[in-house]
This record gives C-alpha cells, sequence and structure tokens, in this order.
C-alpha cells in the first residue's frame, strides 16, 4: 500500500466515514428477506442509524420503506461517505468507481469470491486493493460481515445482533467472532463502542482498526481476535502501540506446530509458532486470552473496573466452599496474592460477626451476617491499605429464595411477600455498596454467582448489571478476569508506564486516577 | 592443543555442510569463543588434537572431565555417542578421546576433541535464539537438558528485549520450584541468566548473520549459570 493510503486509512476522516457516516448507501438491497442486501438494509433501519440511508436495486423497487436507486448515479453528491455492498463481486468495480465520484470515502465488501476463492479470486482482490488506492477509499473486506458503531447507532451488518452501547472495540478476523463477543456483551450488559469483520483484510487489517480503535474517544478497550499474521513483526509493532493507549486483549485461532522445525537446533523447534506469539503479547503488553468467554471478560474487566495497584486479593464470601475453589483459583494463577488477613483488618471484623467468622482469607462470614454486615465488612475489606482487589462471593442468594417463595403457593401470605421484599432489597443493596465500595476505594470489586446466569433477573445480578459491571457466571472467571487486569498494571508499573483506567470516569472516585487517553 | 579462548573468530572455519538455509553450524569450539566475546559464561575448556594432548588437557583443567568430539557440523552429539562424562582419570581420558577420534567421520569435519571439566549442578537451562517466519529473530529460555524438548517449559520474546523483558521471560517458566533452592543447591541467580537473554538481543543485533543459537545445557552451578555446550549457525 502507498504511503498516501496508509495514511488516509488512518486518517480521522477514514475513520469517521466507516464508523460515523453522515450517509450510508445500501449496495445491492434485495427484497427477499434471506439475501445480505435485504438482513443490512434492515439492520441499519432497526438500530434506529439516525444518517441518511439510501439503497441501490437495479430495479429500483421499494425495499422495507426506502425507495431505492436503480444506480448510483442517481445519489446525491456528498450525501453519503459508507457504501454497504451486498452486489456480487462482477459489479463491483464499476460501482466503487461510481461511489468515490458521489464523494464517499468508506466501503465495506460483503461479497465472496475474492481472495478466499483461489488464483483468480486473489488476482481479483489484488485489482479491487489497487482501485480504492487509486480512489482514495477505505477499504474494508471484501468477504465480511459487517460494521457496528453504537455512537452513531449503525448496525451495517449480515448478522445479529446489535450490542448495548460501550467502551469496547471489538476488530476480528472471522465475522463470527464478532457475533460471538456482541452475544457476550448482550448477555452481560457490557457495551460495545465499535465493532468490524475484517473479512479477507485485502486492505484494513484486524492491527489497522485496533489502531483507529486507540485514537477513538469512545473506545477504551480493544478485543480482538486473529488467525493467520503473515506479519507478525509488523502485527506486533502495532499491538505494542495500541496497547500503549488502551487495554488490549487478543484471542488467536489456529495455534498449531506448523513452525516447528527439524533443525539442529533446540531452540528453533521449541519456539514454536504460538510460544513466539505468546511471548510477543507479553512483550507487548497485549491480554490474551484462551477461549470466547475469556477474552469477553477481561474486556468487560477493563472496561467496569478500576486497574489493581497489587496483587492483594482477598475474598469475601457467605458460604464456605465457594470461598475455598475460589482461594484455590487464585492460588493456582501465580501472578496473584490470595494474603494472610492483616490482624488489624481481622480485629475490624471481629466486631461486626459472631466469632465462628472464619478470621481468615477468604473471609467467610459464616451465616452471622445482620442487616448491614456485608456492605460494612466489605467496605472494610476493601478500603484496607493493604489491599489490592476483592472478589465477593454470595450475593442473590436470599432473592433466589425469594422467588421461589413469590413464585409459590404461599406467595399472597403478607409475611412472605413481606421477606421476599426484604431480600430483594437486601440483595440490590449489596451489589450497589459493591459498586460504590469500588468507586471511593478505587479499587476492582468482582462480585461473582451463578445466578447470573442461571436467573439474570435476581435482584443481586440485575443491581449489579444496573451499575454497569459485570457480575460473573462464576468465582474462576473472576479470578481469570482479575489476573487478567493485575498482569496488564503490572507490565505498565514495572516499565514506568502510567496506570490507565480504561473504565469510564463513573466507575471512578473522582479524586482518583484518571484515564488518560491520547497521552502516550 | 588450541586454547580455546584465542581462536579466530567467525569466517576462519573451515566450511561445513550446508543446509537448504544456506546456512552452516560453527563448531562447539568456535561457537563457544565467539558467545563468549559477549561475556555468556562457559566453563573452561581446552581443544586437543591428539589423545595424548586431551591428557593433558585434563588435568591442566582438573579431572572429571568431559570429553566431546569437536566439529562443524556435529549435531545430536549425545545421540551418536561422542561426550563422554565424568572422566576422573589419565587412562579413561585417553581411551575415550582416542575412540572418539576414531568415531569421527569425514562429514564431521573434526578439529579434535574438547576437554572440559565436569560442572556440576543437578539443573540445567537452555538459553537460545532463532529466527521466526513471522516475527523474524526471538530469544528464548527453558528447562534444558536432554530432555528440554520433551518438558518444553519455554518462554520466548521477539528482538531486542529489555532487562524487564528478561526477567519475566524467567518468571514465566512454569517450573518455577527448579529455580529455587534446590536439593541443597542455592537459588538461581536470575540476574546473571537475564544478562544472558539480553547478550544474546546484543549479539543478534550486532551479528545479523546468525540464524540461530543453541545454549544446551546450561547448567546450574552453585546457583551461576554456566554454558557446557552450545551451537551457533550462521548464514554462509
Amino acid at each position: 500500500m502507498s504511503p498516501e493510503q496508509i495514511a488516509f486509512n488512518n486518517s480521522e476522516a477514514a475513520f469517521l466515514a466507516l464508523f460515523e457516516p453522515k450517509g450510508i448507501v445500501i449496495a445491492g438491497a434485495s427484497t427477499h428477506p434471506g439475501k445480505f442486501g435485504f438482513v443490512s438494509l434492515h439492520n441499519v433501519i432497526a438500530s434506529g442509524y439516525a444518517g441518511k440511508i439510501f439503497a441501490t436495486n437495479l430495479e429500483g423497487v421499494e425495499v422495507l420503506g426506502i425507495k431505492t436507486l436503480p444506480s448510483l448515479e442517481e445519489l446525491p453528491q456528498g450525501e453519503a461517505d459508507l457504501i454497504f455492498v451486498c452486489t456480487p463481486k462482477s459489479a463491483n468495480l464499476d460501482l466503487l468507481r461510481s461511489a468515490a465520484r458521489k464523494g464517499i470515502r468508506a466501503a465495506f465488501l460483503t461479497s465472496a469470491g475474492y481472495g478466499e476463492a483461489g488464483e483468480q479470486g486473489q488476482k481479483d482482490e489484488a485489482e479491487l486493493v489497487e482501485l480504492c488506492k487509486e480512489l482514495g477509499l477505505l477499504l474494508v473486506g471484501p468477504n465480511g460481515q459487517g460494521v457496528i458503531s453504537t455512537p452513531a447507532k449503525l448496525c451495517a451488518q449480515i448478522v445479529a445482533p446489535y450490542p448495548p452501547a460501550g467502551t469496547i472495540g471489538i476488530a476480528s478476523q472471522s465475522g463470527n467472532f464478532v457475533s460471538s463477543f456482541m452475544n457476550w456483551s448482550c448477555a452481560t450488559g457490557v457495551g460495545v463502542s465499535r465493532a468490524v469483520s475484517a473479512g479477507n483484510a485485502a486492505a484494513t487489517s484486524v492491527g489497522d482498526f485496533l489502531q483507529m480503535y486507540s485514537h477513538d474517544p469512545s473506545t477504551r478497550v480493544g478485543l480482538a481476535y486473529v488467525e493467520g499474521i503473515p506479519d507478525g513483526r509488523g502485527f506486533f509493532d502495532q499491538m505494542k502501540a495500541v496497547a500503549l493507549k488502551m487495554p488490549l486483549v487478543v484471542i488467536k485461532g489456529g495455534s498449531t506446530a506448523g513452525g516447528a522445525q527439524a533443525a539442529a537446533s533446540h531452540t528453533g523447534s521449541l519456539a514454536s509458532d504460538d510460544r513466539t506469539f505468546d511471548g510477543a503479547c507479553r512483550q507487548a503488553g497485549v491480554t490474551r486470552a484462551a477461549t470466547v468467554e475469556e477474552a469477553f471478560e477481561a474486556a468487560a474487566t477493563f472496561a467496569t473496573q478500576p486497574l489493581p495497584r497489587g496483587n492483594r486479593v482477598v475474598v469475601m464470601t457467605t458460604a464456605g466452599g465457594w470461598g475455598v475453589v475460589t482461594a484455590d483459583a487464585i492460588t493456582r494463577d501465580h501472578d496473584l496474592d490470595l494474603i494472610e488477613l492483616p490482624s488489624d483488618l481481622r480485629e475490624s471484623i471481629d466486631a461486626y460477626l459472631p466469632p465462628r467468622w472464619s478470621g481468615s482469607n477468604p473471609v467467610d462470614l459464616a451465616g452471622g451476617e445482620t442487616r448491614d454486615t456485608i456492605p460494612k465488612v466489605l467496605e472494610l475489606v476493601a478500603s484496607h491499605p493493604q489491599v489490592d482487589a476483592v472478589i465477593y462471593l454470595g450475593i442473590g442468594i436470599q432473592s433466589n429464595q425469594a422467588r421461589m417463595l413469590s413464585e409459590g403457593p404461599f406467595a399472597d401470605d403478607p409475611d412472605v411477600a413481606r421477606i421476599v421484599a426484604y431480600h430483594q432489597r437486601q440483595d440490590a443493596r449489596f451489589a450497589s455498596a459493591a459498586d460504590e465500595i469500588s468507586r471511593t476505594t478505587n479499587k476492582p470489586i468482582l462480585t461473582a454467582t451463578e445466578l447470573a446466569v442461571a436467573f439474570g433477573d435476581n435482584a443481586g445480578p440485575a443491581t449489579v448489571r444496573g451499575t454497569g459491571r459485570l457480575c460473573y457466571g462464576s468465582a474462576d472467571r473472576a479470578v481469570a478476569a482479575l489476573g487478567h487486569l493485575w498482569r496488564h498494571s503490572r507490565y505498565r508499573i514495572r516499565r514506568g508506564l502510567p496506570l490507565l483506567d480504561a473504565c469510564p470516569a463513573e466507575f471512578l472516585n473522582a479524586g482518583g486516577s484518571s484515564h488518560e487517553a491520547g497521552s502516550d | 592443543m588450541i586454547l580455546g579462548t584465542s581462536r579466530p573468530l567467525l569466517g576462519d572455519c573451515p566450511r561445513g555442510l550446508y543446509t537448504a538455509k544456506m546456512s552452516r553450524t560453527l563448531s562447539e569450539a568456535d561457537s563457544k569463543v565467539f558467545l563468549s566475546e559477549f561475556n555468556i559464561p562457559f566453563a573452561p575448556e581446552l581443544l586437543a588434537i591428539s589423545a595424548d594432548d586431551a591428557v593433558i588437557a585434563a588435568v591442566s583443567v582438573g579431572l572429571p572431565v568431559a570429553v566431546k568430539l569437536c566439529g562443524e557440523n556435529i549435531s545430536h552429539k549425545t545421540e551418536r555417542g561422542l561426550v563422554r562424562l565424568g572422566l576422573s582419570d589419565a587412562s579413561s581420558v585417553h581411551e575415550a578421546a582416542t575412540e572418539l577420534l576414531e568415531a569421527a567421520v569425514p562429514e564431521d569435519h573434526a578439529t579434535g576433541v574438547l576437554v572440559a571439566p565436569m560442572v556440576s549442578g543437578g539443573r540445567e537451562l537452555i538459553a537460545g535464539l532463532s529466527v521466526d517466519d513471522q516475527f523474524g529473530p526471538t530469544v528464548l529460555i527453558g528447562i534444558g537438558g536432554v530432555l528440554a524438548e520433551a518438558i518444553a517449559d519455554v518462554a520466548v520474546r521477539l528482538l531486542p528485549i529489555t532487562a524487564v523483558d528478561a526477567t519475566e521471560m524467567i518468571e514465566q517458566l512454569h517450573t518455577q520450584g527448579l529455580l529455587e533452592e534446590f536439593r541443597g543447591e542455592p537459588a538461581v541467580d536470575r540476574k546473571a541468566v537475564g544478562d544472558i537473554l539480553l547478550a544474546l538481543s546484543r549479539l543478534a543485533a550486532e551479528h545479523p548473520e546468525v540464524v540461530s543459537v543453541d545454549i544446551n545445557p546450561l547448567i546450574i552451578s552453585g546457583g551461576q549459570p554456566v554454558a557446557v555446550d552450545a551451537l551457533v549457525e550462521v548464514t554462509s
């Protein structure tokens, strides 16, 4: 690619054309609800996109209430800057020439039959790239599934879903992975700013999108799926630059042993592709995840919790068994420290609990809690100077019983109704307390319960979600996410880099550290 | 007898076999001389061109010794039985050196036998450089010895690395227990191991012709890393 094209692709103008278009054209709109040209137009309309919507259709029929244009020649000059292409490959070169003449600056191509389709397809793809370079068009795809931008309420994609708004920026080599991440976003309520499927990445790669995101004020965390990386070194340099500005979580497919050399060198055979990629991530300060949910939850945690300043973790639980397995999980993560409870903290907790509480970490309340115990003990633990992060277990238990009572045959009994309301109020209070204490202490407090999955409307997890935070489906997943957060902090502390909290200011104490987007 | 540390550097070595990548391996002695220039710590060793010289060398470095056939393109020495360890008297050194020199085939380009004191230490690491097709030059540290590839507990970074990267590479190894106090031996000097990784990083920057370096084993003796075997591969 020419330096000019790289400059344009990295420019604000290209970014805005793709993610904040003032108008969009769906090329190849169709009346058939099964076709890309129908689905994409439908999704753009349904998501509430506020810009101008145009569509082309050879017959100029009406599609979804939009009067289509028989060709781009009828498009008003300068009214659209993104074209979403659902036409067959053969039509595309002429289409893009017309688009550029009409002032369009970015093109998303869903069309298949290019680089993924043998030698002729590769030739056609090269021609496509060459043309877009000539026209000064940002080319995304081909063979991609679409682009999402919640600040613009834009859902230009041939698949579902449209996620809640948030600060996670997604870029993926696989379109279905974009959907996977966004499904998790819908499930957890932790939202997305931008998302794009790079398709064949003929001219714009996952790394290029992440670089754009690192300059985007709406995006605070990067989340990416990559497969084959032809230019590993170039990708590394991009990742390192991005991770300097914001947390970046990457999941890589195809971690094969293909690179192992049968050479005389033991080093060569040990330095496999996957180990090299892994080392590159650690060196660049990139968070590498092994599974989809681990990747999403790491990103969601960056987006909704302050960064830990150290690795000293305390578990607070209302039941013994959960605390034990959580302690095991923390101990298995060699980077986290399940601290011995400081004696002054133990003594201050003593004042609020009967003597049967554990007296150690995990802080097991052992059923000794009264009305205000949980918020009080949580505050004591989180505000202790030798504690950097807290995992809180046991929220929602009483509301779970309340649900059963309220659905049962005695729901109308006034005593039953009263206890149902009390339990729900209490669990909501505990969730709010976890949120507030995290904010006043600037320390991560992660709340975990399978009730988040089993009964998402339980007052506990529902209130956690209402505070904008993630309620983890299990303590292990909370520990995994916390481990990623701490390693990110540690990477920066060790290298003298400032800790940049990616979560929005409302998750932080106003007097605490702040996000410094834009500073290097 | 030729003193290992006074040999000329790269370029003066006899030409060996070429691999498909048009690279060649320096002899063990030349590899060590080259790496010593970057302060990679080696046990003192001598190159002997005859069995009689080997005995003199053994007495000079101190018994017990290891005797190894030395030449270009001798890799997999252990598998071929070209390494004799723990030789504790003159006659066993003489016998071993004689056998090894007789076992050499022309392709080995044997230049003699290396006589080195036995380095005592129960722990072995591996350190090295290699070039990845996608990511370019990399440095590696791992649990070493003959089981290195089976255990595969390693950390890799792209070059160049910083001191913090080196520290984190050592920290990344799963078998941390091996790096702590171990069977009466002190904990591994992590700084000294990190310095070797930084030295390899510098070496790669100054010598782009180096395709790979294999230091295996890097024996931990009294907590200090001592390189015992090394191979350097360079482009031709």
